[in-house]
């Protein structure tokens, strides 16, 4: 088959980029390894409208239905349930779906591929019972999944506060909350006279935390937090005030932030930017959304975290530069300008500086003992160990301690990696550079090629 | 560890599947990583130490939920929603499985 337009994603940025495309008799295929439209804010908008679950998942979630609801009448071919393992230049793209592999052709490719929560290692986050924030979120949506027994959330950010609330609305309860922020320091204060252009924004953290207040306790300041047990969670234990503190525990959940998908960008050698305050890389894009690859565009989280409205916006502009791209409209600047998409998108972002600087990523040192490549379970010990006798680069550590190597692909040690790397040669981050990342990008097994061989030979 | 809302309404599971052979109860809209969670001893274990471990990000980009689902192996469960019938096993995989 062969499209115009090809989206990898169908949350917000896909969905709108794909709505906005559509208008202009555009041919678009939206590609998703979801089995429904949403992605990560929006995820099970349609099934969750009948269910008890939605008034609890707030307001911001509801918006979905509108935008889920457009994205299906506007006449974009949809595959759910697929997943995108390749993609070659000129473009083609290599889909798996229910077992079975095919090829697609596009003139253009939009990557609305989103973000995926920042792998923190600590002791004990290989235990069963512990989990991201994101994922307990994922199972409420999902099959309205509340979890049970002493329910512990660590970290910081807005989005355990926003579970923690949504959580609290259906009955559930939480044990305690272990927050990682440290006190706002004075370059997330100066940033607070933008913040107020989204005031709402603001108070509506300010109510969960003290909605989360009122149903457990929260530490702060402690260091060391440890997930202990035999074969699954038993406790928790972390150091404060020099003593060991030490608490029953079911369920962990763990949240540090968001950081773009780039393996799909990483893979197809697009220009990269570490974000330094965030410590992450996103795709290098032009104002119309195109990477350093001629109509290959990204929009939305995958391009740099700014929340879910941000993402929509940036998936119009998105679609109206691969319009101006195809030639398929030659008004792209006069439309952007009428449909107000640069000031909707700075009053998108107003919030964003000043939680970018309210929530740095941990920079804590990582005990030698900690479990650093989930896979593979290599330590963090065992990456200095090997960095030492190695150059500054990520190939090398994986070729002398197989991190990196197992089915995740780097998703979760690929910056712990990159960060023990800089620590042990004395660098900035930013001059260590992330795995080699090459395609496929999932596991793909030979009956999938076998598919895609039988299904070529029939064409 | 984890609950359905539904089933502390006092509601129904809406379907049955079957995890190593035994009729689980599930609800629509959960995934193959959603049941793993509830049923002790379906996860998988580690390739390398053996240690025992479950779904941890739901939304694939960690394979902690790889399993074998209606006999195809290395499935990403947290991508698979739940079928009346679905036969979900642990998988004891192999180290690596990409290439
Ligand atoms: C776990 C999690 C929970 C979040 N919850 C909230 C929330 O409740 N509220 C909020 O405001 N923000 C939330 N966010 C932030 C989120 O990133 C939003 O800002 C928003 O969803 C971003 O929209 P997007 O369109 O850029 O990407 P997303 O909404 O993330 O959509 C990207 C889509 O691409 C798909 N995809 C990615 N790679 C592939 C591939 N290779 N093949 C096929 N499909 C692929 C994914 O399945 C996903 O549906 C959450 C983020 C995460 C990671
Ligand atoms: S639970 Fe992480 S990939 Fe499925």
């Amino acid at each position: 088959m062969s499209y115009d337009v090809a989206i990898v994603g169908a949350g917000p940025a896909g969905m709108s980029a794909a709505i906005r495309l559509r208008e202009f008799g555009a041919s678009v295929v939206v590609i998703d390894e979801q089995p429904s439209p949403g992605g990560q804010i929006f995820r099970g908008i349609e099934r969750n409208a009948s269910s008890p679950v939605f008034p609890a998942l707030g307001k911001d979630y509801q918006k979905g239905q509108a935008l889920a609801a457009a994205f299906r009448v506007s006449g974009a071919e949809y595959l759910p349930s697929t997943q995108v393992w390749q993609i070659e230049d000129g473009w083609n793209l290599y889909l798996t779906a229910e077992g079975k592999a095919q090829r697609i052709a596009a003139r253009a490719v939009l990557l609305a591929n989103g973000a995926q929560e920042r792998p923190v290692p600590f002791a004990g986050w290989t235990l069963p019972g512990v989990m991201t924030v994101g994922a307990a979120q994922i199972l409420l949506k999902s099959g309205g999944m509340l979890p049970e027994g002493k329910v512990w959330i660590a970290g910081a950010g807005p989005l355990p506060l926003l579970y923690a609330t949504q959580l609290l609305n259906l009955g559930g309860r939480i044990a305690g909350f272990l927050d990682t922020s440290t006190p706002p320091r004075l370059s997330a204060l100066r940033r607070l006279p933008g913040a107020w252009r989204d005031f709402g924004g603001l108070l509506k953290g300010l109510r969960w935390l003290r909605g989360i207040k009122r149903s457990g306790i929260i530490v702060r300041g402690f260091s060391d937090l440890r997930a202990e047990g035999n074969e699954h969670l038993e406790h928790l234990t972390w150091e404060m005030e020099g003593k060991r503190h030490r608490v029953e525990a079911d369920v962990l959940l763990v949240h540090e932030g968001v950081v773009p998908r780039i393996h799909e960008t990483l893979a197809l050698g697009c220009a990269h930017h570490w974000n330094d305050e965030q410590g992450y890389l996103a795709a290098k894009v032009d104002r119309w959304g195109e990477s350093s690859r001629k109509s290959l565009f990204v929009a939305g989280d995958a391009s740099g975290i700014g929340g879910w409205l941000a993402a929509t916006i940036s998936g119009e502009i998105a679609a109206l530069g691969i319009a101006g791209r195809l030639g398929i409209s030659s008004e792209t600047d006069r439309l952007r300008k009428r449909a107000h998409l640069d000031r909707r998108r700075k009053r998108a972002l107003a919030l964003r500086p000043f939680l970018d600087a309210m929530y740095p990523p941990p920079r804590n040192r990582l005990p030698d003992d900690v479990i650093a490549c989930r896979c593979e379970e290599v330590t963090a010990g065992a990456i200095r160990a090997a960095a030492r006798n190695s150059p500054a680069d990520p190939s090398a550590v994986k070729a002398a301690t197989r991190c990196g190597m197992g089915p995740c692909q780097g998703r979760q040690c690929g910056y712990t990696v990159q960060a023990l790397l800089a620590e042990v040669h004395g660098l900035p981050v930013s001059e260590v550079r992330f795995f080699h990342i090459r395609p496929p990008l999932k596991p793909v097994t030979l009956g999938e090629i076998a598919s895609l061989e039988k299904a070529d030979r029939a064409t | 560890m984890f609950k359905s809302v539904r089933e502390q309404l006092g509601k129904r599971s809406d379907m049955i599947v079957l995890v190593n052979g035994v009729e689980t109860p599930a609800w629509d809209g959960e995934t193959v990583a959603s049941v793993l969670l509830r049923v002790p001893g379906a996860g998988r274990r580690s390739p390398v130490s053996g240690t025992p471990r479950l779904p941890y990000c739901q939304m694939g980009v960690c394979f902690e939920c790889l399993a074998i689902v209606d006999g195809i192996a290395s499935t990403q469960g947290c991508l698979v929603p739940v079928r009346p019938g679905m036969r979900i096993e642990s998988q004891r995989g192999p180290r690596e499985i990409s290439r």
